[in-house]
């Protein structure tokens, strides 16, 4: 499974509250919420975003509420893979839990900046920016974690297993 | 190696002796909770774990809280979807509006819901207020409570903890919020993250429940898995009161291994403030300055409970909010709210020119109920100060205890009570 997009480049504690703020919560249509996804702090997001582009941000990113929303936003928005210094610790079982691969890698996280084309391996959790020839490693995901993200998330992946 | 509380609690429901951070548990739950916005996303998950039907139907809590009573037609539709999956599977503890329902973290411990040691997730961030009586319980997605309800099972990455020992005893007009917001000050919102926070120490005794439930509830503004109280005659006293099943009482052992440990010493401690636009903003009230404010928000599943009723009424009884001010006062549950009838507080808010609600979450995530308009300042007792939080961006939340909540509305400034 590989990922390659362009970055959407943001800083430290990025709530929930900022991914999708809970006035559009009154819908569970996640494609829906997706055109308000970090419209609170990046108003241009939503419309410019394409499929498979690559979200980078700083320490705890998604902290705050619990609302699965969250992550399942930032997918619907196309969103190929958010890497981060550190998530926080709902959204980053939240992201598993519907299939948002998601990557820990602080060194990343500090030199990609927005608007570079970056590309990602998650069978050995290689990211390398495109623009300065940097690669940086992530803990890569085990099998388990790559079939249940393949499979579009816990519930699709547990079916599959029952 | 000896055990935290939260691992000694993890270990019983994994059926283990024994368990050691960041081992990863199967663990089995006493309760599962979900909301009116986590909820229906649960629902539409549920068919995938292959079950027909909720593992119990006595261990699952539906409270329609968030924008219940329904703000709008598209809310309505999502209660619906709960209140109708609650009558097909015949959950118990579905809460009507109106018929003894209430803010979710407020009103399961006052319906006797959660004991000690319990096992407990909740579709809800702030689920980690039960560790106030002892239980461990952590907030996750509609996903895991779609596993939850299913299979009555989830995993778990047992935590390492940080050691809060508090010493000493509050000042007059300091309270839990005040602890929770100085310790958020301090550790930052990430400081406990993945990690408990086990509160211990000889300051703890002077607490009261409600205190406990405040400080318990903001664990997570600290990044935190959840915040855990030692059970005491205050936590016995408080279940037996509310019916709450037999307690199964856990304590840290003596050498059990904290990441680190934080000492907080309550005479120390002053009415302290979050400032926009995160929890860990924190100024103690001598440092304030002159903030002028638009609207007060006295309620929530962390300060909405009788006694900070009544810390606000006893500030602002015979006084007038500021004509500049909107005061709303939101009992979090229906019982808190005929509590305050019927002692009078409902009346000295009224008379004060407060505006007093119906339970609900409303204003806290910016959902109705007093939403906020471009530069409006806010101070809510409530729990998150992000932006947008209450309604515009450019609008400012300070987070603070139910009485300075109350000064400031009678100054229409933020001042100390």
């Amino acid at each position: 499974m590989k990922a390659s997009g362009k970055v959407f480049k943001y800083g430290d504690n990025v709530d929930t509250d900022v991914i999708i703020p809970a006035r559009y919560l009154n819908t569970p249509d996640m494609q829906e919420l997706a055109k308000h996804c970090m419209e609170d702090i990046d108003a241009s997001f939503a419309k410019s975003v394409k499929a498979g582009d690559i979200m980078v941000a700083g320490k705890n990113f998604g902290c705050g509420s619990s609302r699965e929303h969250a992550p399942a936003s930032i997918k619907a928005a196309g969103v190929a893979c958010v890497i981060a210094s550190t998530f926080a610790r709902i959204f980053y079982r939240n992201a598993l839990n519907i299939g948002l691969p998601i990557l820990e890698c602080p060194e990343a996280a500090e030199s990609i900046e927005a608007g570079h084309e970056v590309d990602v391996d998650f069978e050995t959790g290689a990211i390398t920016d495109r623009d300065t020839g940097k690669t940086f490693r992530a803990e890569p995901f085990p099998p388990f974690m790559q079939e249940l993200i393949a499979a579009g998330g816990l519930g699709a992946y547990m079916s599959k297993r029952v | 190696m000896g055990m935290t509380m939260t691992q000694k609690i993890l270990a019983a429901h994994a059926g283990k002796d024994e368990v050691h951070a960041g081992e990863l548990v199967m663990a089995k739950l006493d309760l599962v909770l979900g909301n009116d916005i986590t909820t229906p996303v649960a629902i539409g998950e549920f068919p995938k774990f292959g079950r027909k039907t909720v593992f119990d139907r006595e261990k699952i809590a539906l409270v329609p809280d968030h924008f219940a009573p329904n703000k709008d037609i598209k809310a309505a539709t999502q209660c619906a979807t709960m209140r109708c999956f609650a009558k097909e599977q015949s959950i118990k503890n579905y809460f009507e509006v109106g018929h003894d329902c209430g803010v979710e973290h407020a009103l399961l411990p006052e319906k006797g819901l959660v004991t000690a040691g319990d096992c407990i997730i909740g579709a809800d961030s702030h689920t980690c207020t039960y560790g106030a009586v002892g239980a461990f319980s952590t907030g996750v997605g509609s996903t895991d409570m779609a596993c939850g309800m299913a299979t009555g099972e989830t995993w778990f990455r047992v935590p390492g903890a940080i050691k809060v020992e508090v010493k000493g005893r509050f000042r007059p007009n300091v309270s839990g919020k005040d602890l929770i917001l100085h310790l958020i000050g301090m550790i930052g919102v990430d400081g406990a993250r993945y990690q408990s926070l086990e509160f211990a120490g000889e300051g703890i005794k002077s607490l009261t429940m409600d205190d406990r439930f405040t400080i318990a509830n903001m664990a997570i503004e600290a990044g935190a898995k959840n915040g855990i109280f030692p059970v005491d005659e205050a936590t016995l006293e408080y279940l037996k009161a509310h019916g709450a099943k037999e307690p199964v009482v856990y304590a840290a052992d003596e050498d059990a291994v904290y990441e680190r440990t934080v000492e907080i010493d309550l005479d120390g401690l002053e009415p302290t403030v979050a400032f926009p636009h995160l929890p860990e903003n924190t100024r103690k009230i001598g440092d304030v300055g002159d903030i002028k404010i638009d609207q007060v928000v006295i309620g929530s599943c962390t300060n909405g409970r009788i006694g900070d009723m009544r810390i606000a009424a006893g500030i602002i009884k015979g006084k007038k909010v500021h004509p500049d001010v909107r005061c709303i006062v939101i009992p979090a549950t229906q019982r808190v709210w005929l509590e305050a009838m019927k002692e009078g507080l409902l009346e000295i808010f009224a008379e004060a020119g407060c505006v007093v609600s119906t339970p609900t979450c409303g204003p806290c995530l910016g959902g109705y109920m007093g939403i906020l308009a471009k530069g409006e300042k806010c101070v809510a007792t409530t729990n998150r100060n992000f932006v947008g939080r209450m309604g515009h961006v450019e609008s400012e939340i300070y987070l603070a205890s139910p009485a300075v909540a109350a000064a400031s509305a009678i100054a229409g400034r933020i001042t100390a009570p």
